[in-house]
């Protein structure tokens, strides 16, 4: 089992290579000689060339690849223009609000999608089987941030159940004290329910609106590997022996349907963390991907390549994890090794 | 997968007519997909002529005026009528997106085709390109590559066009891998063709038509990114009409209950992505029934 660990770990280095050559090729890609943005437009010739060495322009690009390597291990991912903190800072404050809003979005997505692509796939052609479908087609069709602004007009201005579409906690409650940076979770370790309630509410409404997205490809697959694996043999012959009706769908047919499921999280993460950026800007969330919006609009490049760099390991790191999952649950991949 | 080559490219029209009719009839949205399409296509080419105000002008009505008989989509802020606006962007999407999956096809196309005819290096090194680009959240990177090289329009085509270049290496690299050992390609290489020719000639023919599927498939996902990067205030830069800006600068108005700013340009945005995935759809059932779900 451990060297299953080992082994996905491995495989894992080559995409992490990959993405780190990739963030790199894009800091170097900046629009016209990045000297001279940093001298700014007042900069003297002296000036621009004082900076490439500082930034160590002036070297070959292996040479500046390495030097880029070590300052992102060193910590130094460079400097927010705007708030002139750094970028590593700014990034592991704000990244608590951006999980929070990612993982509640999965998990009322999954909640939803496993037992709606169960229902249809056992009842194929009746009105469930066509809601599924509906969804599926509808979902992946959503623009995010519309569903987003539509979600908030509709509770917000037309039935006030939801509070105001802006951040993660009500003006007048002050933030419980940090301890993960889950709002959720930090308010019930110190047992203040207010708290809790409150960031529940703020948070429902995109957590919704992610979720909406993100249910149509889960919903599609279980429904399509549960349809799978009910016509195979095995299916037939644990009914043939009398196997109850629940011990047949949920130990026989489900556990096997999950692995294909499991295999599109990867695609599902992808959109997640995507339209994560969408949701974050329409209701105001102070995660990370207003941040870098921010910045991009403010022509403020280092914060957008910390963004970038952040999501695409955190995208690496859990491609891994289901990796290691999926070979877990998967007692073939076991022998395999 | 690629069993269902041949009912594309050998059955007759007839044949295939009837089984267009089959698809339509069971399932009747295709057809109403199919008349969306028409009508996003004609609003694309002559939208501008059409529209009964100018896109750009201001005050052609009070502004933040709700939808009304003069203006049937409402006015915005600046008083420029929405429906116009709507009308006029539905060129400039459809083009991002159009211009988007068609680089996308051919450089993908052409990379997976040659590494799946090749195999090697060349395979290994198109499989790097494409899982170096899929080990990113796909939007992130786009948002990325806008950034790295300026913020244009030609960016956020070309940044779409690579992260759609997977899917299209993907379907080309494992359909010329199995034609690689056809008869028909042994054949024609037993008769002396050069490599090149039994690619252009005899390979990359076969692989159109899922080829064509995965671009209807691919297209309402690129109408979306585009979208997407313009609504957070990269590519399209105001006053121009497009959908996702049109959406952003509504986004304020809708706390304040001024809903049709937004609402609309959103509704056909959905609209035009909705129409697209489910001709992607039919299209696929058409080409491959089995890959139905």
């Amino acid at each position: 089992m451990l060297a299953t660990i080992l082994k996905r770990l491995l495989g894992a280095i080559p995409n992490l290579i990959g993405v780190i050559v990739v963030t790199f090729l894009l800091t170097r890609a900046l629009p016209g000689d990045p000297a001279a943005f940093f001298a700014g437009p007042a900069g003297t010739a002296e000036a621009v060339e004082e900076i490439r060495v500082k930034l160590g322009l002036n070297k070959s690009l292996p040479e500046q690849f390495l030097l880029y390597v070590r300052d992102l291990s060193r910590g130094d991912w460079g400097n927010s223009l705007a708030t002139g903190q750094s970028v590593l800072t700014e990034l592991t404050t704000r990244l608590p609000a951006s999980l929070e809003l990612t993982l509640c979005g999965l998990v009322l997505a999954v909640v939803i999608a496993i037992p709606l692509g169960i229902l249809a796939a056992t009842r194929p052609g009746s009105w469930i089987d066509h809601l599924c479908r509906g969804i599926a087609t509808a979902g992946v069709s959503l623009p995010t941030f519309f569903t987003g602004l539509l979600l908030a007009y509709i509770f917000y201005f037309l039935l006030g159940w939801a509070p105001s579409p802006l951040g993660r906690l009500d003006p007048y409650l002050s933030s419980p004290p940090t301890v993960t940076g889950f709002y959720l979770i930090d308010s019930l370790l110190v047992g203040d329910l207010d708290v809790f309630v409150g960031a529940a509410k703020q948070l429902i409404l995109p957590a919704v609106t992610l979720a909406l997205f993100v249910l149509a490809p889960l919903a599609r697959m279980t429904r399509a590997a549960m349809l799978g694996v009910l016509s195979a043999d095995f299916i037939r012959t644990a009914r043939a022996a009398g196997l109850a009706p629940t011990t047949v769908l949920f130990t026989y047919a489900f556990r096997n349907a999950l692995l294909p499921v499991m295999t599109t999280l990867g695609m599902v993460f992808s959109f997640l963390l995507g339209s994560n950026v969408l949701v974050e800007k329409v209701f105001a969330w102070p995660g990370i991907g207003s941040f870098a919006i921010e910045a991009l609009v403010a022509s403020d490049y280092a914060p957008v390549q910390g963004f970038v760099l952040t999501m695409a390991l955190l995208y690496v790191f859990l491609n891994l994890a289901i990796d290691i999952a999926y070979g877990l649950v998967d007692p073939r991949m076991r022998i395999d090794q | 997968m690629t069993k269902a080559t041949p009912t594309l490219t050998l059955s007759p029209w007839p044949k295939r007519w009837a089984t267009l009719r089959y698809v339509v009839a069971e399932n009747p949205l295709s057809l109403a997909a199919f008349l969306l399409f028409a009508l996003l296509v004609l609003l694309a080419l002559v939208g501008p002529w059409l529209a009964p105000f100018d896109a750009l002008a201001s005050n052609v009505g009070a502004p933040l005026s709700p939808p009304s008989g003069a203006h049937w989509f409402g006015t915005d802020a600046l008083g420029r009528d929405i429906l116009s606006r709507v009308m006029v962007a539905a060129r400039l999407d459809l083009g991002i997106a159009v211009a988007a999956v068609g680089l996308s096809c051919v450089l993908g196309g052409l990379g997976g085709a040659c590494a799946g005819y090749f195999g090697g290096w060349t395979e290994r090194i198109v499989g790097r390109i494409s899982d170096t680009i899929m080990a990113f959240p796909l939007f992130v990177l786009a948002m990325g590559i806008v950034a790295a090289l300026g913020n244009t329009v030609a960016n956020i085509v070309l940044a779409t066009a690579i992260i759609n270049l997977p899917f299209y290496i993907r379907v080309a690299r494992a359909e010329s891998a199995v034609l690689r050992n056809a008869g028909f390609v042994e054949a024609a290489r037993l008769a002396g063709n050069s490599e090149a020719r039994l690619l252009f000639h005899h390979i990359i023919p076969n692989i159109l038509p899922p080829m064509t599927v995965q671009i209807s498939l691919n297209m309402g996902w690129a109408i979306l990114n585009a979208a997407g990067l313009s609504f957070i205030g990269l590519g399209v830069r105001p006053p121009a009409a497009e959908w996702g800006i049109m959406v952003a600068e509504g986004a304020q108005y809708i706390v304040s209950g001024e809903w049709w700013i937004a609402l609309f340009p959103g509704a056909v945005l959905m609209l035009a992505v909705f129409c697209f995935n489910l001709l992607g759809d039919s299209l696929r059932d058409l080409v491959d029934p089995r890959r139905r779900t």
